[in-house]
């Protein structure tokens, strides 16, 4: 076969990346030489459009074991415990096969996980579907879901939380972001970087197969009508074997035979390879014969580049073969010694006795294209002047019970119960509050994770948007009482050769890089998803943002449902009636344009230290972040979820109704508290210079805006929980 | 008291049965799917999961196994053998239980809390247990309870019903089925009584954190009827 640009090109790369190659290797690659450049210059693996501008994010604190870098981010929570954590895109394959990609998807973010030594325990997901009209939406919704639970349900790992959105940009390219957190010893952590000479390479796990081959690529690239035709480049999962790949894992670490452990994902055999050997500035040597093949007469390109599920590559120290064949035999997994490290820092490969690759591996790592993309700026967009005519004819009541029931508020218990979310028995805090908890085992400890994204703010002022993300992070654990330490991001966005879609990414992050180092609130792991694309039309920005939290004492976590009547209630925060790029302005005003809410970084880390404050003192009885929908939807929730109502007073400013209840001000929250705290509560939000207003006291049954705007909560509850269900069932 | 839960691969939930068990005074053991005698038991519990993955009917590959040879005998000679879930099935493949369990009448994976009646206090799960419904979780996709005409009516002669899906006031009706169980069947017996199969999952409520403890109502009784 002759290599050319032609075939370059074919494999997504650029012509002059092909030249770059043939530069750097000083002759033409072959073709599996050529798969294996392609595998790691692509977008997905290399970062190249996004590596400039992600340096610029912090990633370091005092409780940051691990920043990005390694197959998850690793945190600090105290008595030798530590959380490993991250979150990852699988859009591209599970718009073309929603059940295997979601599944695969949170396969992945599993093994990352435990690959370095954690035991998962908890999973969350960011899931994003086009217009519920779409021809599409519901099978994908549907296939997305029980991918996702096939895989999570049976590993046998809860899902806590997460989120789920319906905007027509994602029409033709949906998202399914997943992540997961993992309890680990803090001396007991994993890593990729191999070390020492002539040290046996492990293959674990399933066997290859011809499945997703050039998944990775695939991923790097926008979609055509030809979408039907990338079938075959989605993985297929099997979490059966991922769970017994889990506890082989878990057994083998116990022990001291480990000196690197990498999973296959993305680009399989060729980036776990050559990860490990480059962190280790060592060679590799592979013998492609011995690699577990389910199909027979695979190819070395295949071999090299197929992205089969469920695989580990293990550095193992010599001597420890047959202790660790013996546990992959007792969980009847493959184990098969297929090379060792080398010194010539290159990646050899040997298929019949033949050297079928020869590349220097600083080629494929460190000389790996990095673009400085053009991008534009976005503008602050101009306020919205909407006239009092606008307001006229709209009933408080109605607006309320249309926002309860917009799909990207109404309840997706449709959705969670297709989850197992008890598993392991620690779940302290199930899907639909702020932020999901659970405890750390056989202690008092807790921890809360929340993912959260805002594209419509990011769309509209992506700086703005970048900042609001990091923010309601986390304000959702500040809500459930867990003091906020890390986050880990999956960047969602179109084409990056575009430079409205460049500037979209590069403002985004730099907005969550400035509110997460203000508010110390470091990133420690996350991916990049690009070309979300499907012809000329890309998504609206979508970061999603994974923010994980401790609670010291888990009998402090605080809940969103209202506990007792006659309590008061009050927004921590100040309300400007903010209604531009909200809820209530796009979906009942029908008005699109306008800034997204403004950030004020300083109230918001003040806000949510205060608030901590009083729940360590025991003093909130409920509280719940104010966000999409304002204080009347957040409210709304409280009441639902408690079977409670709610009295209202008269707000003391703000004369328009519909600004104070459904604008999306940000840095708020609605607590509860018991009568007789209210003086030493106001005392310490006045001593901290929190503003905040009282709303109402807590009532049984009724949400009683006015005299003339009740309620009952089973009508809320209707207008809330009824959508999901009766569109999927239709 | 001396119990023993066995793991299958793929078995999940059988930390957390080990967790439960030893909370409320029993010293448990893990027996291994591979094994072939089980240790001297009071109790033997098979729990919830996937076991071989399921990628067949759920259970059968499992009643298969090695250790299920002892388990049977056990059971065959009176021994106390409860199934939660994954166990259950593996319980009715193994023909300990009567009838079948199949997919959700939904075809979904159902995560949720239920009420369960307690039909039959005349056996040692229930005896003497303080309440009639209990709150529980159900985790599963395969746990439509099923059986022929015939079987059904001797299920009912024979005061096998163990635990029906009710309201929170034990009232039985097909609101509250959340399967689509033959008359809302959550748990059954053995006609010995000496075997339990059942849907829900007990072990996961056994403190006030986890929103419910009739989990500990269950196996503190559970353990003052075996002791």
């Amino acid at each position: 076969m002759i290599i050319g640009e032609q075939t370059a090109i074919e494999h997504g790369l650029k012509k002059d990346e092909f030249n770059k190659i043939c530069k750097l290797l000083k002759r033409v690659p072959n073709i599996t030489e050529l798969g294996i450049f392609s595998a790691m210059w692509n977008e997905h693996c290399s970062y190249k459009s996004s590596r400039l501008h992600l340096k610029n994010l912090p990633t370091k604190g005092k409780n940051v074991i691990q920043g990005p870098g390694e197959n998850a981010g690793v945190i600090d929570i105290g008595d030798d415990d530590a959380i490993v954590f991250k979150i990852e895109s699988h859009n591209h394959p599970s718009f073309i096969e929603p059940y295997q990609g979601a599944a695969t998807g949170v396969g992945g973010i599993m093994r990352d996980v435990f690959t370095m030594g954690a035991r998962p325990i908890a999973n969350l997901n960011s899931i994003h579907f086009g217009s519920p009209q779409h021809k599409k939406t519901k099978n994908l919704v549907r296939g997305v879901v029980h991918g996702i639970g096939g895989y999570g349900n049976c590993m046998g790992v809860p899902t806590i939380a997460g989120q789920t959105s319906f905007d027509e940009s994602y029409n033709g390219n949906i998202l399914v972001n997943a992540m997961t957190l993992g309890l680990v010893k803090k001396n007991k952590i994993f890593y990729s970087k191999a070390a020492g000479l002539g040290k046996p390479v492990i293959y674990v796990g399933s066997k290859t197969g011809r499945d997703g081959i050039h998944g990775a690529s695939m991923a790097s690239a926008i979609f055509d009508e030809k979408i039907e035709e990338k079938k075959p480049t989605v993985q297929v999962g099997d979490p059966f074997t991922e769970k017994l790949l889990l506890e082989a894992c878990l057994e083998l670490m116990a022990g001291d035979s480990i000196i690197a452990i990498q999973d296959m994902g993305a680009a399989g055999l060729t980036s776990s390879s050559i990860e490990m050997a480059s962190k280790g500035n060592l060679g590799i040597e592979i013998n492609l014969n011995k690699v577990p093949c389910r199909e027979a007469k695979m190819t070395p390109y295949e071999i090299m580049l197929s992205e089969s599920q469920e695989r580990m590559l293990i550095v193992l120290e010599n001597g420890k073969e047959d202790l660790a064949k013996k546990i992959f035999d007792k969980w009847n997994l493959d184990f098969a010694i297929i090379g060792k490290t080398t010194k010539t820092k290159s990646i050899k490969l040997f298929f019949d006795e033949i050297k079928v690759a020869d590349i220097p591996i600083n080629t494929l790592v460190e000389n790996s294209p990095t673009y400085d993309r053009k991008w534009k700026k976005t503008k602050i967009p101009k306020k919205i002047k909407i006239s009092k005519e606008q307001f006229k004819n709209l009933k408080i009541l109605n607006v309320l019970n249309k926002i309860l029931s917009n799909p990207n508020i109404c309840s997706k218990e449709w959705i969670w119960q297709q989850y197992d979310q008890t598993v392991m028995g620690d779940t302290i805090q199930k899907p639909g509050g702020d932020a999901g908890v659970v405890r750390v085992h056989g202690t008092n400890k807790a921890v809360a994770a929340s993912v959260d994204s805002s594209a419509v703010y990011c769309w509209a002022h992506p700086l703005s948007g970048g900042k609001q993300i990091v923010c309601e992070s986390w304000r959702n654990l500040i809500a459930v009482g867990a003091k906020p330490i890390a986050i880990t991001n999956c960047l969602n966005f179109g084409n990056p050769e575009n430079e409205e879609n460049m500037g979209e990414f590069v403002e985004c992050v730099q907005g969550l890089g400035e509110a997460s180092s203000y508010l110390d609130f470091p990133v420690v792991s996350g991916n990049v998803s690009f070309y979300n694309q499907t012809k000329d039309i890309g998504i609206k920005p979508t970061p999603s943002i994974g923010g994980v939290g401790l609670i010291k004492d888990y009998k402090k976590m605080v809940t969103m449902e209202l506990k007792e009547s006659d309590n008061i209630l009050l927004v921590v925060g100040k309300t400007e009636g903010h209604i531009d790029q909200s809820l209530f302005s796009r979906d009942i005003l029908n008005e699109k344009n306008g800034p997204p809410p403004e950030i004020n970084l300083f109230n918001e880390k003040n806000n949510g230290e205060t608030i901590l404050k009083l729940i360590e003192k025991n003093l909130i009885k409920s509280a719940h972040d104010v966000s999409l929908g304002g204080i009347i939807t957040a409210l709304s929730k409280m009441c639902i979820k408690g079977r409670k109502g709610a009295t209202l007073k008269k707000p003391k400013y703000l004369i328009n109704l519909f600004e104070y209840f459904f604008g999306e001000d940000q840095g708020r929250y609605i607590i509860e508290i018991k009568n007789e705290d209210f003086k030493n509560v106001c005392q310490i939000l006045e001593k901290n210079s929190v503003h905040f207003d009282e709303l109402g006291i807590v009532n049984e049954k009724e949400l009683i805006i006015d005299e003339k705007s009740k309620v009952t909560i089973d009508e809320l509850i209707k207008s809330h929980t009824n959508w999901l269900t009766n569109y999927m069932s239709k | 008291m001396n119990s023993s839960v066995i793991t299958f691969p793929g078995s999940n939930c059988d930390r957390d049965m080990d967790v439960a068990l030893k909370k409320f005074g029993f010293k448990n053991k893990m027996v291994w799917h591979n094994d072939n005698e089980l240790p001297k038991s009071d109790l033997v519990v098979l729990p919830g999961g996937f076991s071989y993955g399921d990628y067949l009917r759920c259970g059968s590959m499992a009643s298969k196994s090695k250790i299920m040879k002892s388990v049977i005998n056990f059971a065959k000679s009176g021994g106390k053998v409860m199934g939660i879930c994954n166990g259950f099935q593996i319980l009715v493949e193994s023909g300990l239980l009567p009838g079948v369990l199949l997919r959700n009448k939904y075809l979904e994976f159902i995560c949720k809390n239920v009420f369960v009646k307690v039909n039959n206090k005349d056996n040692s799960y229930f005896k003497g247990i303080s309440k009639d419904t209990l709150e529980l979780t159900i985790a599963h996709n395969e746990g439509n309870y099923f059986c022929s005409k015939d079987q059904i009516k001797e299920i009912k002669d024979n005061n096998q019903v163990a635990l029906s899906y009710c309201d929170e006031n034990g009232k039985i009706d097909e609101n509250q089925n959340p399967n689509g169980s033959i008359q809302n069947i959550a748990g059954i017996f053995n006609r010995d009584k000496n075997i339990l199969g059942m849907m829900p999952h007990p072990e996961r409520m056994i403190d006030q954190a986890l929103l419910g403890e009739d989990g500990s109502v269950f196996f503190k009784n559970l353990i003052n009827n075996i002791r």
